[in-house]
């Protein structure tokens, strides 16, 4: 009450502090037109050179047998890169390990991150030093996590090994086990970006109005009526958006494959990312291995503009 | 009534303990080999507590002949200078975005930010091969331009958001009063969104320091490669120096966690690209 009775605060201070014009204002010569072109037009420019031009030359390439190590040039060969790569055997085991790679990765994510957000969100005390240390695998280069990893799981002086033996576990092969190894990357892609669905869950869980669950506890709502018709329905869209930011990424994973098992034990962890440089760095298989980008790339774009246009709806709403 | 109540809370802060230990164990490893005797660290069984701390591997880790040094000096140079360039280009095109009516204005903005969901290893096939003839391969300025253009559509898309808090009437006020148009943004919008671009630049630096696939495959020269290349070269040979590895991974992470804890009003923004804003 004693707030509507307060005076008004102060006019906009920004204003007051602008000095006396000059007389005639410098730069008047650039028009709104002008100045939009010379401010957007050096960014396009770098996005052009560095992310358009080499995937017009990834197309370019994928039609021809071009390989970096031979000098004769290479001739055209229309769509058989295309061919071969879609009709591979190998392609199809590479998706299906990738795509079992990211469905088991990022449910598992959004299981842990929402669950752990919602226990923190449920936390008056404590909550920005727990978010804080729970957001430090996050910020880890892939380079690091994979190291930390690779370490903690070596076979013979592997702490998780050690662990597992005094617990009379036994000694697992986690690397270098063929029903293992991916296991071990969804394990390690999970720890590091559980975080990431943590904060952004965090982010949805804190706007929720505090009155909607004050109204459910005067009609005695049950927790799992409350949880279920009004904390859900309310995050889903933000969670969506982390999970979907997620699937992107893991579908083109490459660091930690090339840490961790380096697409083995017997190909069983090699991605599609991963067979891709495999093309292209070991096979010098230039051609192919940009027609077999370019597929990827397709994927990825339909993917990214789903995701951009969902977010977009979101944010008119 | 109440004492469920309780026991259910406890049991709540008992789960959440538990998943903070899990996720911070690895880290807490990692520091503690760090200091570990090299003899300690291939210990079976493994040596929680009781071992003599020593800061041998982080003497390696900056020492003379230490390929790790390097790799250090080269990231602090190419961080910088893809940071500072990403900033400079970003910062006015997300202010014109943010300002004017431009057309398809909506599409062009999804382009930008879609380019930066292109997968960095077929990328780097056809940069590969451009940076070959124009001898930017095994050179630090090839890498900064190309993580330019790779932190590029996030500071747009985060600066956008920055920019659009900024009440253009300030602009229009500024103009009424006979500022030309880039002196309302030069002089009035410019000043607020300092706090803004520091955050981004700091995001944009923890993505280029963090950075590896570019890096692994457009420099392999020693002398010009960054710290992610050279630790992860690290576990190249038949023998790997565990305590060394442990030791550059710390020193290398430190700087990312300190950075991150200084953005972290911003972080939501931040890891989404500048997509999700509260």
């Amino acid at each position: 009450m004693a707030d509507t009775l307060q005076t008004p605060p102060a006019a906009s201070p920004a204003v007051e502090r602008l000095q006396a014009p000059p007389a005639a204002a410098r730069f008047r010569f650039l028009t709104d037109r002008k100045l939009a072109t010379l401010f957007i037009a050096p960014a396009l420019a770098l996005l052009l050179f560095l992310s358009i031009w080499p995937l017009i030359w990834l197309i370019r390439l994928s039609f021809t047998d071009y390989s970096v190590t031979r000098d004769v040039p290479a001739s055209f060969i229309g769509l058989d890169n295309y061919v071969d790569v879609i009709t591979s055997d190998q392609t199809h085991k590479r998706l299906v390990t990738t795509l079992i790679f990211v469905v088991g990765a990022v449910g598992l994510q959004t299981v842990l991150g929402f669950t752990i957000a919602y226990l923190i969100s449920r936390r008056m005390r404590g909550r920005g030093v727990l978010t804080t240390l729970f957001l430090i695998p996050m910020m880890l280069s892939p380079v690091v996590v994979g190291l930390f990893w690779k370490f903690m799981l070596d076979v013979q002086f592997g702490v998780v090994n050690s662990f597992a033996d005094s617990l009379g576990l036994g000694r697992a092969e986690w690397l270098t086990n063929q029903k293992l190894a991916l296991f071990s990357l969804i394990i390690v892609d999970t720890w590091q970006w559980t975080p990431f669905i943590m904060l952004i869950a965090l982010a949805g869980l804190t706007a929720v109005p505090k009155y909607l669950y004050e109204a459910a506890e005067i009609d005695r709502a049950s927790e799992w009526f409350r949880f279920r018709r009004i904390t859900l329905p309310l995050v889903w869209p933000l969670l969506l958006i982390a999970i979907m930011f997620r699937a992107i990424e893991a579908f083109r994973l490459f660091d930690l494959v090339y840490i961790l098992t380096g697409g083995g034990p017997g190909g069983t962890t090699e991605t599609i990312s991963f067979q891709v440089y495999k093309i292209a760095f070991f096979g010098f298989d230039t051609g192919r291995a940009s027609a077999y980008g370019v597929l990827i790339v397709i994927v990825v774009t339909i993917a990214a503009q789903l995701y951009l246009r969902y977010l977009n709806r979101l944010q008119e709403r | 009534m109440a004492r469920s109540f309780k026991l259910t809370t406890a049991l709540e802060i008992a789960v959440l303990v538990v998943l903070a230990i899990v996720m911070l164990f690895p880290v807490l490893w990692m520091l503690e080999t760090a200091f570990k005797d090299t003899k300690d660290i291939y210990a079976v069984p493994a040596k929680v507590f009781n071992f003599t701390p020593t800061l041998d591997h982080f003497k390696d880790v900056f020492g003379s002949d230490s390929p790790i040094a390097k790799g250090f000096r080269n990231s602090v140079i190419v961080a910088g200078g893809s940071t500072i360039i990403a900033t400079g280009l970003g910062v006015p095109a997300a202010w014109a975005y943010s300002r004017f009516d431009i057309k398809a204005k909506k599409d062009q903005l999804f382009f930008i930010l879609s380019t930066r969901f292109l997968p960095p290893v077929v990328v780097v096939i056809p940069v590969f091969l451009m940076f070959r003839d124009l001898n930017l391969l095994d050179t630090r300025l090839g890498l900064i331009l190309v993580y330019s253009a790779f932190n590029l559509p996030f500071t747009i898309w985060m600066m956008k958001g920055f920019v659009d808090e900024v009440p253009s009437e300030y602009e229009d006020a500024a103009m009424m009063d006979g500022y030309s148009r880039f002196e309302a943004f030069w002089r009035v919008t410019m000043p607020l969104l300092i706090p803004g671009i520091a955050a981004t630049a700091v995001f944009a630096l923890i993505f280029s320091w963090n950075e590896f696939v570019f890096s692994i495959f457009l420099i392999t020269d020693p002398d010009t490669r960054t710290a992610p290349s050279a630790i992860a070269g690290l576990i190249g040979g038949t023998t790997i120096d565990w305590g060394l590895v442990a030791g550059s991974a710390m020193v290398f992470a430190i700087p990312v966690l300190v950075f991150a804890f200084l953005v972290r009003k911003h972080l939501v923004a931040g890891v989404t690209l500048g997509a999700v804003r509260r």
